[in-house]
């Protein structure tokens, strides 16, 4: 594979391959910061791969009072799953145990969409008849008595069927420490990038998988990239790396995947060689699968 | 492009229909064809011409430059654009309309926004009984649109209100919100007795409190809902002094209960 080399970073002459998904979102309120990250938290928890968890869930962005409905401090959490029914059915689980249940919480429509899910058109019948309906503004609302006041949830939310999912960075470095020090910069540059979610634990992955297995399972590890396999089987990797770390993005557009990718990268040449990453490439499955491709040459530039 | 401008020339004998005199019903017309149209509800006809002195312009946009209370049904079955009454109106402005604005710096009569659908109302003065309420025979009031009248209202505000949202700034009569289906209702400043009465749904919000309420309501309690808080900053676009009564705690009353009993009146204070 050829390679670029910025300020040190080996960057493979490579592309991220990435496809369509169904994604809404939800703007979580509550009396307080912590609370409402807290039910955001509880609502993105085991959604971290449409393989096993039905969606892949993140927190977008944190609100400020003045950005929110209810004039609350707020989240916004976004949700990518491959179906509209499947999304749909995570929506409603996630928002029914995990938003409606945590105390003082409200929740809104993350976007407006020509197409929407239902949201509290779903939850209201918790209200067992108690139910209140608000329109305002041209927005759809329901009241539903809980036991500290009222549970506000609007009637729905948009969804859009251009998100994309499976943008991603692999980064490559000499230990674990300076791996994960590449990764945490990344993390942290693509948290500032809007209408984007990295849905593994804080962002990162360290299982990267390929399609298939020996056994009955559709992923295993990708033993390419795994260093102590490196004279075991057909590597990826060069002696000089010592761990492997991935950041996997979702984006509500492949323009928002493109610039979190973007940033990632810039982080990690900005922290340099020593102290961070030495190599950096990205997975893909041959840019037969996927319709979006994400050139890392094209996002140097 | 400049508005439309219809001035008054003189006040009128009678009683006179003005919803020929919305954006949709002139928007292909010239000034000379306004002139001709007739707004007559007697048997003496009486054109435009006769009462307005006509000045071309956006038929978006109408201005109406002075008024009386013989002015009915100003804006009735308005669809869009805007209109503006510099002076008072008679019964029954708005009623039907479904989109746009219509703005009278002046007082309204009975009926003002009576089956309103959507849109905005806005009255500069004060309005008579029945705002947003129905006629006879009706089954419903207004079903949509926002109204505020910064005076006072009459009775029966929001009689049988189906959906929208109604602010008074100052006071109400007797029988506030009555029979609502749903809705919200807010009276900044007093309101007369028996406040929602026989409401099966809706919201009444009674910041200046009431003369008197009826049994059939159920205290609640105090609550500081995230529901006003959604309210006040809707609410606040159209009146910053009506925004400002709700994020404080409200009482709660639930009725009434002679009825369905899921509709809410608030009330400030203890």
């Amino acid at each position: 594979m050829r390679e670029m080399i910025v300020k040190g970073i080996h960057i493979d002459d490579t592309f991220a391959e990435a496809f369509n998904m169904r994604a809404a979102g939800v703007v979580i309120t509550a009396d307080s910061a912590r609370w409402a990250r807290q039910a955001a938290v509880t609502m993105i928890g085991f959604g971290t791969s449409v393989i096993g968890c039905g969606c892949e869930a993140g927190i977008d962005s944190e609100l400020s009072p003045r950005e929110t409905p209810d004039r609350r401090p707020g989240i916004r959490v976004l949700l990518f799953a491959v179906s509209t029914s499947e999304l749909q059915k995570q929506l409603q689980n996630r928002v029914a145990q995990c938003v409606l249940t945590a105390p003082g919480s409200a929740c809104y429509a993350g976007f407006q969409g020509d197409e929407v899910l239902k949201l509290g058109n779903a939850l209201r019948f918790f209200g067992d008849g108690w139910q209140i309906s608000k329109r305002l503004a041209g927005k759809h609302f329901w009241r539903v008595p809980v036991m500290d006041g009222e549970f506000v949830c609007e009637a729905t939310t948009g969804l859009t069927k251009v998100a994309v999912g499976g943008g991603n960075l692999l980064i490559m470095g000499r230990n674990p420490k300076t791996t994960l020090a590449a990764a945490e910069a990344a993390v942290s540059a693509i948290k500032r990038v809007p209408d984007v979610i990295m849905p593994f634990p804080g962002g990162i992955v360290r299982s990267g998988s390929k399609v298939g297995s020996k056994y009955k399972a559709s992923a295993s590890t990708n033993e390419a990239y795994c260093p102590t396999l490196r004279g075991a089987v057909k590597s990826a990797l060069g002696p000089e790396i010592g761990s492997v770390l991935e950041i996997v993005i979702d984006g509500l557009t492949s323009t928002a995947v493109a610039a979190a990718m973007r940033a990632g990268l810039a982080a990690m040449i900005k922290l340099g060689p020593k102290r961070g990453a030495v190599r950096i490439g990205a997975g893909n499955y041959g840019g037969k699968l996927g319709p979006h491709h994400f050139h890392l040459r094209d996002l140097l530039r | 492009m400049r508005p439309l401008v219809l001035t008054l020339r003189t006040d009128p004998d009678e009683r006179l229909d003005l919803s020929a005199l919305v954006p949709h019903r002139l928007s292909d017309k010239t000034a000379t064809e306004i002139g001709k149209l007739e707004l007559q509800t007697g048997r003496q006809r009486i054109t435009v011409g006769d009462i307005f002195r006509v000045r071309a312009g956006d038929p978006q946009r109408v201005r109406i430059e002075g008024g009386t209370d013989r002015f009915d049904q100003v804006g009735q079955d308005m669809a869009g654009g805007e209109i503006v009454v510099e002076g008072d109106v008679g019964n029954q402005a708005g009623r039907l309309m479904t989109n746009g604005r219509l703005i009278i710096n002046g007082n309204a009569g009975r009926w003002a926004a009576s089956g309103m659908q959507g849109g905005q109302v806005e009255i500069a003065g004060s309005a008579g009984d029945r705002v947003g309420g129905p006629l006879a025979g009706e089954m419903a009031g207004m079903r949509g649109g926002v109204v505020v009248v910064r005076g006072d209202v009459g009775e029966r505000v929001g009689d049988r209100l189906r959906r929208g949202t109604i602010v008074v700034e100052g006071r109400a009569g007797a029988y506030a919100g009555c029979g609502m289906i749903a809705g919200t209702l807010i009276v900044r400043r007093a309101a007369g007795p028996l406040p929602g009465y026989l409401m099966r749904r809706g919201t009444v919000v009674l910041a200046g409190g009431c003369d008197e309420l009826s049994p059939t309501f159920l205290d609640c309690g105090v609550h500081d809902l995230v529901a006003m808080r959604l309210m006040a900053a809707f609410v606040a676009d159209y009146s910053a002094a009506a925004g400002a009564a709700l994020r404080a705690p409200l009482r709660r009353l639930a009725g009434d209960m002679a009825v369905l009993g899921k509709g809410e009146v608030f009330c400030v204070g203890a």
